[in-house]
């Protein structure tokens, strides 16, 4: 009798399971799904398969499977040597990241966010991104810093900066935010396989999203080119520029758009240091109006970085100014609907394409 | 008695307590503006385990020690004690002519000089292979020099100028030189401790899991007093004793940072006692006297290379010079500066050859005048070198030459010649 129940037990319990698993990925015959997650743990276990040069380091990376368990089943398939738990010692940690990087090795240093990375920008500017510069080529810093970046979920000023521009403005680094898996798993290869330092900004709350991904996209050796934006949504009206979550942002933003008669075209720019101005430009001279969009602090970030490049390269052919979008000019609030005011919504990258393309509402009041 | 270097036997047991030793004695000479007298805990602690017992040979005449039951006094051969003497002079010559070239305007920015502290580089340094590493400060260009940097090559630098080592980009304190793995050259204090740390990680790294055999390449990390007090310094120290890394960390505690004494920025002066709280060794020398540095690096460095863990020497020196060629040096008490030169390594080294006959005067004058020569070889092909050219300055950003990537098929992107411009779709 006890036997039959178990039975019984079993089966509902795999049926419980089994939705589970689908949801992970549908194998149905368009397309296959993967969430960022399994893209960047793909990426890394694939790139360590490949070159034993690489090892990964951070916090709670091995036996916690990563605090984001990105790093999931890297420590049991690559042992303790490769896949280092290390003590709470960003500035020691990194530091010794980029002593193993001059003599060959390549490492992946994850901070566990990139706020974390203030203890340790010592050696990722002075020591990673001038290295190469200081001793004339003689000693190339092939590492990776990896984690987290930009504001999450009621996490507190002190868990939510964005970090693009300031390691962006760095000749030396190269600075790469992925948006979808794709981009996640392709830029991720590129940067462990590049032999300069990289600052891989990622985002919490885009871990868990699906993407659609190709064939292609599965081979172990794809990996995409760094320096280089993709157009997501070709239009004719407007140009929306914008990297990482707020990618998600605006291409919702151009969906309400078309119903008012309004073409956006959205760009992925992918990678912020070197960035793809001629992709920009090439956009500006097609529809004439900029409106970029970032999660950062507004003053000094990559907007007016674009806004300057624009107006330098392609000025004569901006019919509208140039409208940044970016995150509120406060540390973040706590209370969730103060930092829903303080994080761009899509409401306001539609109210700014209107505003550039019939320039109907005057300019909101900067505070 | 329980050794600093018997401690991995010991499974890494901490060294709270001072083992109780007859051979505990104060320096003759107090140590000058401290209000206690500076015991030499340390060495006498560093028990060598093939000698039986007894302290560091002393060769100084300030602390007169056993000597060791084996072949008296010398420890070293006359070509050894040559190659020292040459090292130490190179060291004091050419810093001596840095001051020279500055006050007459072909070196500018800022520059450390390194005089009085020759000892410990060339101590340390002299007993490393081409593939171990240096990991130095600002205070570098003797580091380079001991470790093989051609002189030239460093003036050249210094005068910023393209046949420098790193074709005038990286300047007095940014030394470099991946022949003779001397990795930097930081400004930063305390930001070369953790490079190091990682090039001793990759050094085990080789031999754990790339397999090669036989790679035992030491690191030496160099840095001051004033740095023991950062965060940086304890993290490495925390990690290289848990990782059992090959590194030695020396100090060159020259009693001062900038215009600081170290006696007012540290909470505890006795810098070596901060190595048994991490598990390593923790080892205090004269820094003035090159041979008993040489026998403590041995000793630090063979256990490093053998596998045992990490060490910290703290290596008790003092520069003659100001902090840098723009310091007016004026909180330096004159009675202090007397002392340490009146210990100047040089002269001890010259004096213990001549008194044991390992050369004469002949012949170390012979060698002060051959580096006199090299010198002035070195600063006429630092002038008659050439300014770097205007395309220099945007090279060398990137090892990536456009800065693209690399491709799938293993090559740069921007060698692709269907690599075009424009959006990448995929």
């Amino acid at each position: 009798m006890f036997g039959v129940v178990k039975q019984k037990m079993l089966r509902l319990s795999l049926t419980q399971i089994r939705p589970a698993v689908s949801a992970l990925r549908s194998y149905s015959s368009a397309a296959k799904q993967m969430t960022v997650r399994e893209a960047l743990n793909s990426a890394l276990d694939e790139e360590m398969s490949a070159d034993p040069k690489v090892f990964l380091m951070g916090e709670e990376v091995g036996e916690y499977q990563g605090a984001y368990k990105i790093s999931k089943g890297l420590l049991e398939k690559y042992g303790p040597e490769r896949v280092l738990d290390t003590p709470i010692t960003e500035a020691g940690f990194a530091g010794i990241g980029v002593g193993a990087a001059y003599y060959g090795l390549k490492p992946v240093v994850e901070f566990m966010t990139f706020n974390f990375s203030m203890q340790a920008i010592d050696h990722i500017i002075n020591s990673a991104a001038k290295s190469n510069y200081m001793s004339a080529g003689q000693m190339s810093v092939p590492i990776v810093f990896r984690g987290p970046n930009g504001a999450a979920a009621g996490v507190g000023a002190q868990h939510s900066q964005c970090y693009a521009s300031w390691y962006a403005s760095c000749p030396g680094l190269k600075v790469l935010m992925p948006y979808s898996s794709e981009d996640a798993r392709g830029l991720l290869k590129a940067a462990i396989r590049d032999p300069d330092p990289v600052v891989f900004l990622e985002n919490e709350l885009l871990y868990g999203e699906s993407f659609p991904v190709s064939d292609e996209f599965l081979d172990s050796s794809f990996c995409l080119p760094i320096g280089k934006a993709k157009i997501e949504r070709v239009g004719k009206d407007v140009t929306i520029t914008a990297f990482s979550k707020m990618v998600g942002h605006a291409l919702k933003a151009a969906e309400i758009l078309e119903k008012d008669g309004i073409d956006a075209e959205v760009i992925n720019l992918r990678s912020i240091r070197p960035l793809d101005r001629s992709t920009i430009s090439a956009s500006i001279r097609k529809t004439n109006r900029l409106i970029t969009v970032e999660e950062g602090f507004p003053q000094h970030g990559v907007g007016a970085e674009i806004c300057a490049s624009v107006v330098e390269e392609s000025f004569a052919y901006l019919d509208a100014p140039v409208e940044r979008i970016a995150g509120a000019d406060v540390p973040m609030p706590y209370a969730a609907n103060l930092e829903r005011m303080a994080v761009p919504q899509v409401e306001d990258i539609v109210r700014a394409a209107k505003r550039a393309c019939y320039r109907s509402e005057p300019l909101a009041a900067v505070a | 008695m329980a050794t600093a270097f018997s401690a991995p036997k010991l499974a890494a047991q901490p060294f709270s307590t001072i083992s109780p030793s007859s051979q505990d004695r104060p320096l003759k000479i107090p140590f000058l503006g401290s209000t206690r007298k500076l015991r030499c805990l340390g060495s006498s602690r560093l028990n060598l385990s093939r000698r039986p017992s007894g302290p560091v040979v002393a060769v100084s005449d300030v602390v007169k020690a056993k000597k060791p039951t084996q072949n008296p006094s010398l420890l070293i051969t006359k070509d050894e004690g040559l190659e020292l003497y040459e090292d130490m002079v190179l060291g004091r010559a050419f810093e001596d002519m840095c001051a020279q070239m500055y006050y007459r305007g072909k070196m500018f920015g800022f520059v450390h000089l390194y005089n009085g502290q020759e000892a410990v580089s060339t101590g340390f340094i002299k007993l490393l292979k081409q593939q171990d590493s240096v990991v130095s400060t600002y205070r570098d260009h003797v580091h380079a020099l001991s470790k093989g940097v051609p002189s030239r090559a460093v003036m050249s630098e210094l005068f910023g100028k393209s046949t420098g080592c790193c074709r005038g980009q990286g300047g007095s304190m940014h030394m470099f030189s991946s022949e003779h793995n001397l990795i930097g050259g930081f400004a930063f204090i305390g930001e070369g401790i953790p490079v190091a740390t990682g090039a001793a990680f990759s050094s085990k790294y080789r031999r754990e899991v790339l397999k090669e055999a036989n790679c035992d390449h030491v690191t030496l990390a160099f840095f001051g007093d004033g740095t023991c007090n950062n965060g940086q310094f304890y993290e490495c120290l925390n990690m290289a004793a848990l990782w059992k890394l090959p590194i030695v960390f020396v100090v060159e505690n020259n009693l001062w940072a900038i215009g600081m004494s170290h006696l007012r920025a540290t909470s505890d002066p006795q810098i070596y006692k901060k190595g048994p709280a991490f598990g390593m060794p923790g080892v205090h020398v004269d820094g003035m006297d090159v041979l008993k540095v040489r026998e403590v690096a041995k000793e630090a460095i063979g256990r490093a290379r053998r596998g045992e863990g990490p060490t910290l020497v703290e290596c008790e020196t003092y520069r003659f010079r100001g902090h840098s060629l723009a310091d007016p040096d004026e909180l330096r008490d004159p009675a202090e500066k007397a002392h340490y030169a009146a210990r100047d390594p040089i002269t001890a080294l010259k004096k213990y050859l001549i008194e044991n006959n390992l050369a004469g005067e002949a012949e170390l004058k012979a060698i002060d005048k051959k580096i006199d020569e090299l010198l002035e070889d070195a600063v006429e092909f630092a002038e008659e070198s050439p300014l770097p050219p205007r395309s220099q300055l945007l090279e060398n950003v990137f090892a990536d030459p456009k800065g693209f990537g690399i491709g799938p098929d293993g090559r740069y992107r921007c060698e692709d010649p269907k690599f075009t411009e424009g959006t990448a779709h995929v």
